[in-house]
């Protein structure tokens, strides 16, 4: 089947992909100035200790040694272990990454309950109350910073109102308002896109020929329009997937949440760069299967991609 | 006017604009008869601009409105006005009743369904078949109008076929309710001239075996020629010339008729240069005063400019709007 070989060909891009970015990590944390070892061991070790502590992390072997080394933890999914805490690199991701992506999810679900049916009901009741709703709220949603909204959230229904906790994790209500915080803005570009996707869907002569086939309106619009609406949708909800694992940095400093971004700030400050390594390598791989899903994704509702 | 025998379509006096805030009203038909038998061709013939595909869309019930209005005339289809239906009701007619092959089917049909998808769910619309039954009669359709590989073809998508394969199948969801009625705008203008051939051939076997009627519309007199058994020639919006296409073709009455019988480019006039018809259709928001077509006619005298022609019959079945009907043609 087509589709088949056309998701082997996009899971061998994703590898490259991977490949690509631990070669880029790898090479650039080689050129930025600094000795690990100098970090780990202090100023005033002895040349001994240094030795010693190069030898363990294996910085003393040649470069393409150390690269071979590397690309094969990668495809271990071995990073070694954190200089801060010795703990395996590994696992201080997995453990924090399951909140960053519950909230992520949620916030991306939040933007598409918001946006698709607002931008559709925008699109085909055009200059319409609804219409007005939606713009409005897109006008304001992108002109506001994600975590100012969250500091305003919190004032208003943390402190205020009192319906939702200040901060912790825990329940699902602790990840309310940092995901409407995080998803808001996103919602008003989909929104945007959404109405624009479906006006100009509408306007196509296929639609004139649904028509003329003696379709309903809830067919031609729903079926025949929607469909090929959804491809530039689909790929710019795959995109705002990723900015969402990445905003969700700042929003967790916001709300106080133990997610990947409070982790990757920590090593950044730490100069923590087994952990800095992992991180970068583990989001591009985050990324890029968002990206493989999303053309997966495309490619069922598109039948001329799978060509390419 | 006379009506036709056994008629199945009959348009009068359909007037229709298009009104746009900040824009002059333009008056695209400016009462257009036109009208067809049942399993009868009729060609309508004009230049880009004449309103052609007006007509067809405002038949179809499609015209969007505003900006386009009906400010009068009737179209009476098997006996109902169909103007006087309800949006649902008019619905309900159209792929059922009264159907239509566009012009470009690469544009006209979807590129995300396959085409058994979309042959299928008008069986399963209008005439309630499951899917499996409608996928027979889609298997059967194809057959029928040459789409290559049968069922394998309902399988494909759009791009997936060639432009003649594509118009193919497009004629194959028009005709899936047997309509009694089939509207071809432009069917094969977007067709190289072997497809054309087949595509008109294919056309004229749906009648025999359909009894089906269809409004052939072009630009092109040649076409029109090889398939239509009566023939309107539509000008600014109003039907100037209407005749069996005998008649049509040997004795028009219209000086629009006959110049643009003489600007068919033919074999034997090879090396003598094309016949153009001076000057273009006007615009439906400058229509000239008086008959329409004066400003181009080489007859045009002084009525003209001021009268607009009422179409007469001047021979069975041969009617021509034109004040000068019988005089002598300039060389």
């Amino acid at each position: 089947m087509r589709l088949l070989t056309f998701a082997s060909k996009r899971l061998g891009r994703l590898i490259l992909t991977i490949l690509l970015i631990s070669t880029i990590v790898f090479f650039v944390i080689r050129v930025i100035p600094g000795d690990p070892a100098l970090v780990i061991a202090g100023v005033d070790a002895s040349t001994a200790d240094l030795a010693a502590i190069r030898a363990k992390l294996g910085t003393d072997q040649p470069l393409g040694t150390q690269y071979a080394r590397w690309l094969l933890a990668v495809a271990r999914f071995d990073f070694g272990a954190s200089l801060a805490t010795g703990q395996p690199v590994a696992r201080l991701v997995l453990q924090r990454f399951p909140l960053t992506l519950t909230l992520a999810l949620l916030a991306f679900v939040i933007s598409i309950l918001l946006a698709i049916p607002l931008g559709i009901l925008s699109a085909v009741r055009r200059w319409s109350t609804w219409d007005y709703v939606g713009m409005v709220f897109s006008q304001v949603g992108m002109a506001l910073p994600s975590f100012w909204l969250g500091i305003i959230l919190l004032l208003l229904f943390a402190v205020k109102i009192r319906a939702f906790p200040l901060f912790g994790i825990g329940s699902f209500r602790h990840l309310v308002l940092p995901a409407v915080s995080l998803g808001f803005a996103r919602a008003a570009v989909l929104l945007r896109l959404t109405r624009a996707s479906m006006i100009e869907e509408m306007s196509r002569e296929y639609v004139v020929s649904a028509r003329a086939k003696g379709l309903t309106d809830r067919m031609v619009r729903y079926k025949h329009a929607l469909k090929n609406a959804m491809l530039p949708i689909v790929t710019m909800a795959g995109i705002q997937l990723g900015y969402m694992l990445g905003g969700a940095v700042i929003v967790e400093q916001v709300f106080s949440l133990p997610g990947l971004g409070r982790l990757f700030l920590t090593a950044v400050y730490q100069r923590d760069f087994p952990l800095i390594q992992g991180g970068i390598v583990f989001i591009a791989l985050v990324f890029s299967l968002i990206n493989f899903a999303v053309d997966i994704l495309y490619s069922v509702l598109n039948p001329k991609i799978r060509i390419g | 006017m006379a009506k036709a025998v056994d008629g199945l379509l009959d348009v009068r006096g359909l007037d229709v604009s298009f009104v746009a805030p900040g824009s002059a009203r333009a008056h695209a038909l400016r009462g257009v008869d036109l009208s067809v038998a049942a399993a009868e061709i009729v060609g309508l013939v004009g230049e880009s601009g004449s309103g052609k595909t007006v007509t067809s869309t405002c038949i179809m019930g499609l015209l969007p409105a505003p900006p386009a209005r009906i400010d009068a005339g009737e179209i009476e289809f098997k006996g109902r006005d169909l103007l006087g239906l309800s949006p649902e009701e008019r619905r309900r007619t159209r792929g059922r009743e009264i159907a239509m092959v566009f012009q470009e089917p690469s544009r006209y049909l979807n590129p995300s369904f396959r085409i058994g998808e979309q042959i299928t769910e008008m069986l399963g619309l209008h005439l309630g078949m499951r899917r499996e039954a409608a996928l027979d009669r889609a298997a059967e359709l194809a057959g029928l109008v040459g789409l290559r590989g049968g069922r394998g073809a309902l399988r494909s998508y759009p791009h997936e076929l060639s432009g003649g394969m594509k118009q193919r199948a497009m004629i194959a969801m028009a005709i899936s309710c047997t309509p009694s009625l089939l509207i071809a705008d432009e069917p094969t203008t977007a067709l190289d001239v072997t497809l054309q051939l087949q595509i008109l051939r294919l056309l004229l076997r749906l009648r025999e075996v359909f009894r089906m009627a269809i409004l052939f519309i072009s630009h092109d007199l040649r076409l029109v020629r090889f398939v239509a058994d009566r023939v309107s020639v539509i000008y600014a919006g109003i039907v100037v010339e209407s005749a069996p296409k005998e008649a049509l073709f040997l004795t028009p009455l219209h000086p629009y008729t006959r110049l643009l019988l003489m600007s068919i480019p033919s074999a034997q006039a090879r090396g003598t240069r094309l016949r153009a018809i001076p000057g273009r259709v006007p615009d439906a928001q400058h229509v000239p005063e008086g008959c329409a077509f004066h400003p181009r006619c080489p007859l045009a005298e002084e009525v003209c400019r001021r009268e607009i022609p009422a179409s007469r019959e001047h021979q069975p079945g041969h009617r021509a709007a034109c004040h000068l009907v019988g005089k002598s043609w300039p060389d």
